[in-house]
């Protein structure tokens, strides 16, 4: 299976959401630093603006609502699960 | 509350199917230093710290391994994937397949299974930090042993993504230690 395309868009939400996951645990130490506030508001705006983007054309990225099912079918069931996706 | 995303942390990739490999990756699945019992360690360890930032540490950290431990289960998957019936028992997998075929299990590289034994909870948050931290250096570990035993540079880059991971967390439990040493100095709880 050719998951070119699919592959990059993925590579960018997981490269925004490697920085999400790392202000995430420096704020659990550090949550009075206003830079690092900053960035992570940052990064969750660009995140979000890429994960939608993706969902358009890939289907739902998060289970139990937290992503709209944008297609006319249940496209959960139907794309390639993380551990199928050839990078 | 959990929510999965459909997603890996990070692109797993190998050049071609290892099933030796697979057979010693599969100990940060489900050896004592793997990534069940990094998650397990941490989320069950929450109920009882002290602090705020303790508990967010912990619930953090403890949502990175799950993912950790999927990055894993993608790794070996993608090792024993394809690997024809000849070189599973060439690489001494063939244990393995007689009980499990390709899907995975929690066991460590000379498969022995996962036991809760591998972590532990006192309900003291100095001694339970303390146990993380030698946790995650007892992982970075184990992720150098295994990057000595590949020539696969899409392998080492999985593996070697792992290894930074856990001093990152190391450091994180660190800072958390030195505040809860604080709280418990001005609380005077022994």
């Amino acid at each position: 299976m050719d998951n070119g395309k699919q592959a990059q868009l993925l590579l960018q939400i997981q490269q925004l959401s490697f920085m999400a996951t790392e202000l995430n645990l420096y704020l659990d130490t550090h949550p009075q630093d206003q830079r690092a506030l900053a960035m992570f508001n940052q990064t969750h705006q660009e995140l979000m603006r890429h994960v939608r983007n993706y969902e358009q054309l890939y289907g739902p990225l998060l289970g139990y609502g937290y992503s709209p099912a944008a297609q006319n079918y249940w496209k959960w069931v139907d794309s390639p699960w993380p551990w199928e996706i050839n990078y | 509350m959990w929510v999965y995303e459909k997603k890996l942390q990070i692109p797993v990739r190998v050049s071609a199917p290892d099933p030796r490999m697979a057979k010693y990756v599969i100990s940060q699945y489900g050896g004592p230093e793997g990534e069940l019992s990094a998650a397990l360690r941490y989320l069950n360890m929450r109920y009882t710290m002290p602090t705020g930032k303790a508990k967010g540490v912990l619930t953090d950290i403890g949502t990175e391994e799950l993912a950790h431990m999927e990055v894993v289960a993608t790794l070996v998957y993608k090792l024993i994937d394809g690997a024809p019936i000849e070189a599973i028992k060439a690489a001494d997998l063939g244990t393995h397949y007689a009980d499990h075929d390709r899907s995975l299990y929690w066991v460590n590289a000379a498969g022995v299974p996962w036991v809760a034994a591998y972590v532990s909870a006192t309900g003291d948050p100095i001694a339970d930090l303390h146990e993380n931290m030698a946790a995650e250096q007892k992982a970075r570990a184990v992720y150098e042993n295994l990057i000595h035993l590949t020539d696969d540079p899409l392998v080492k880059d999985v593996l070697r993504f792992l290894r930074e991971r856990e001093i990152v967390h190391f450091q994180r439990f660190g800072e958390t230690l030195m505040d809860v040493e604080e709280y418990c100095r001005q609380k005077k709880v022994f």
